[in-house]
């Protein structure tokens, strides 16, 4: 029955890290490297724009520590010219497209070189090359538009799809229920993705979920197929975004999918889980850590070894590394430079109003 | 030429726009087969289809926002909001994300989309039917503001919004979709079919965004009004016998700021009529930049005559609506104080 996929657990790495059941997905082993190659990367990419922080270099990030595999592996399944509507946490998405991590730290710096010149806060990137949607921090918002935005590319008859993100706090929204409704009625090319990672910066997953069993149940509701999917297992994940994908371009509609995972590190930096939770409670997680599985999984089958995955991860940081210093050339967010404060009246208007020219010079900039 | 109510010629707006570029789309509550409760969108699903003119559950955030996620991808969404009292469950939308598109992402993504909405009251519409909230748009830096006056600018301005690269808010005085409206409520109502500004094309042409229009010069006082308001200060002035400079904004925000001040500065006084509430209305902005470049050229305090600081009421509708005896009072006013 479709509808028991909202209410079970579709996984497909087992713990002896073998790939089992329907779900286990033809994916290269090359595919696996660079997938374990891109959650590497997003965890040391994280990890030095945390301490950046801490060192007084940018204001705030976010990381995304435990929840990796899920935009990894959701971006890998998917085409180029596919948009995502995500949160500020599938930094992943970025990543695996290639987007290039000096470009994404001259945003976290605000320094010269930010594409957004300085304008948004650290994280609320916009990579529209890289089929990265402009974030927005009033949450699910995005939602609803990434189902227009598929409406759109449904009209034109293009096989391209939109993906919505949202965490599982945020499906409390009303904005929520607007995308799905719209994708229930209009049926556009659309993936609806709830992270479901246990924590809204304090508050348990339960105050989102009310008395409903899970969130891929809200999909039913609306008569949405709807999976629920262990996010700590890259091979489910890519499975079930190439199922979904597949659907939409098939002209099938909408997929509703919630991924199961554990938001390890704090909601950012400006709060200490410790105020909340206890100490170990992501020890006690019991779908493990991503990184860790999709490594067993590719030492199993003979394609890695331990010694390959530690020289990945000194090459990895490395590499990051030398991206932060070659970012901190383009200036931080409190050493400076950025970019000149005139461009602040810029892009409010394709044109600038009368009123805008007058208090740019009353600015003097 | 033809004769056009300002519901024919939004209607006939909408038609030529989407006649010459594919990618408008009109969609909202009502207006697909039925062509929407005042009847702007009629016809316009036959002639383009279901999938360039639809209905939409009654959803306002899911209206505006997947008008946003369609204008970012390249469409152009003319939506209509069915009253605009209903537009704030999709305020949030058009605020954080319609008005902040183009700046926060750098110019990656843009909100080119136009929300139409019927506005103010004088209809008994009672509370939630009634309200004019121009200033909660003009507020919000990223959105444009638009409210004709008439059938021939309410064309231009609304195939003018259209093709904006802006968001575009476009208010439609609901109590002017058949005829001009003075405020003398008991007196028999004018069709549009006996105003100059009647008079439409029915091919393509615009009105452009940001500048003012004077409906009537004169030499003692400058009336700042738009809208409904047009006729009601016309009507005010004629029996006030006062010789008075009528600009009709048309678009609020971007402000004909130049044209205020010109005229201000000939006249050296200032009546502000508009319908909505006082307190931080669009005439506090007004009457502050009045205040801020033409001081000096003042012959008496700028005077402000709006909707008192009240809900709209239904059975007093005639007691809030600033009507011709309220504006001429104010126009007594100002000149006294010469």
């Amino acid at each position: 029955m479709m509808r028991e996929l909202a209410y079970r657990l579709i996984r497909v790495l087992d713990a002896e890290g073998r790939a089992v059941g329907p779900w286990a997905p033809e994916i290269s082993e090359e595919a696996l490297r660079e997938g374990l190659r891109d959650m590497l990367k997003v965890r040391a990419y994280d990890t030095r724009m945390t301490m950046a922080q801490r060192q007084g270099k940018t204001s705030f990030y976010m990381q995304a520590l435990g929840e990796e595999a899920i935009a990894c592996a959701f971006a890998r399944a998917l085409r180029p010219g596919d948009m995502h509507f995500p949160t500020y946490r599938q930094q992943g998405l970025l990543i695996a497209n290639g987007c290039p991590v000096v470009r994404l730290m001259n945003q976290i710096y605000s320094n010269t070189e930010d594409p957004l010149q300085g304008r948004q806060m650290p994280v609320f990137y916009s990579e529209r090359d890289y089929g990265y949607f402009s974030i927005s921090g009033n949450l699910a918002s995005q939602y609803i538009q990434a189902v227009g935005w598929a409406m759109a590319q449904a009209m034109d008859g293009k096989d391209g799809l939109s993906v919505g993100w949202i965490g599982e706090g945020a499906t409390a929204e009303s904005d929520f229920y607007s995308a799905m409704l719209f994708a229930s009625t209009y049926r556009p090319p659309v993936i609806l993705n709830i992270v479901n990672n246990q924590w809204a910066i304090s508050s348990r997953e339960s105050l989102a979920r009310g008395s409903s069993p899970t969130f891929a149940a809200r999909g039913v509701g609306f008569g949405l197929p709807a999976l629920r999917v262990d996010g700590n297992d890259y091979l489910a994940v890519y499975a079930a975004a190439k199922w979904a994908a597949e659907r939409a371009r098939a002209g099938l509609g909408p997929t509703a999918i919630e991924f199961l995972t554990y938001r390890t590190g704090a909601h950012s930096t400006s709060d200490d889980p410790s105020a909340y939770r206890p100490k170990n409670d992501s020890e006690a997680w019991p779908l493990g850590d991503p990184v860790d599985r999709l490594k067993q999984h590719l030492i199993a089958q003979d394609i890695w070894t331990e010694e390959r995955h530690a020289q990945a991860v000194a090459e990895i940081d490395i590499e990051i590394a030398e991206a932060q210093k070659q970012a901190e050339k383009n200036g931080t967010l409190h050493d400076g430079p950025h970019s000149s404060p005139a461009t602040m009246f810029e892009d409010v208007y394709k044109e600038m109003p009368l009123h805008l020219r007058r208090q740019r010079q009353e600015a003097g900039v | 030429m033809a004769r056009m109510t300002m519901i024919q010629a939004i209607r006939s707006a909408m038609d030529v726009a989407m006649a010459r570029d594919d990618n408008v789309v009109v969609f909202g509550e009502d207006v697909g087969f039925f062509g929407g409760v005042f009847r702007c969108t009629q016809g316009l699903q036959e002639k383009y289809g279901k999938h360039r003119c639809f209905d939409t559950p009654i959803n306002e955030s899911g209206i505006v926002g997947a008008a946003v996620g369609m204008a970012a991808y390249g469409k152009r969404p003319c939506v209509e909001i069915q009253f605009a009292d209903y537009m704030y469950p999709g305020y949030d939308q058009l605020v954080q994300d319609a008005a902040r598109m183009r700046y926060r992402s750098g110019g990656q993504f843009e909100s080119p989309l136009v929300v139409r909405m019927p506005t103010g009251g004088g209809i008994f519409g009672g509370v939630n039917h009634s309200q004019s909230p121009e200033a909660l748009f003009a507020h919000v830096a990223g959105l444009k503001t638009v409210i004709p006056s008439n059938p021939y600018d309410a064309k231009g301005l609304l195939i003018a919004s259209i093709e904006d690269e802006d968001p575009v808010m476009f208010l439609e005085p609901k109590r002017l979709y058949n005829g001009p409206f003075d405020g003398h409520h008991d007196r028999p109502v004018t069709p549009w079919s006996k105003h100059a500004l009647g008079e439409v094309p029915e091919d393509y042409y615009t009105v452009p965004l940001g500048k003012a229009a004077i409906r009537r010069e004169g030499a003692e006082v400058t009336m700042l009004v738009y809208g409904t308001m047009v006729y009601v200060a016309e009507a005010a002035a004629e029996e006030a016998g006062v010789d008075a400079e009528i600009i009709d904004l048309r678009t609020l925000l971007p402000l004909d700021m130049e044209a205020i001040e010109k005229s201000v500065q000939k006249t050296g006084r200032c009546v502000i009529v508009h319908e909505a509430t006082r307190t931080c209305g669009y005439g506090a902005e007004l009457a502050a930049i009045v205040a801020e470049n033409c001081f000096y050229h003042l012959e008496s305090p700028v005077v402000r005559v709006t909707g008192w600081d009240t809900p709209y009421p239904h059975a007093h509708e005639w007691d809030y609506f600033p009507g011709p005896a309220r504006v001429g009072a104010a126009l007594k006013k100002v000149m006294e104080k010469a």
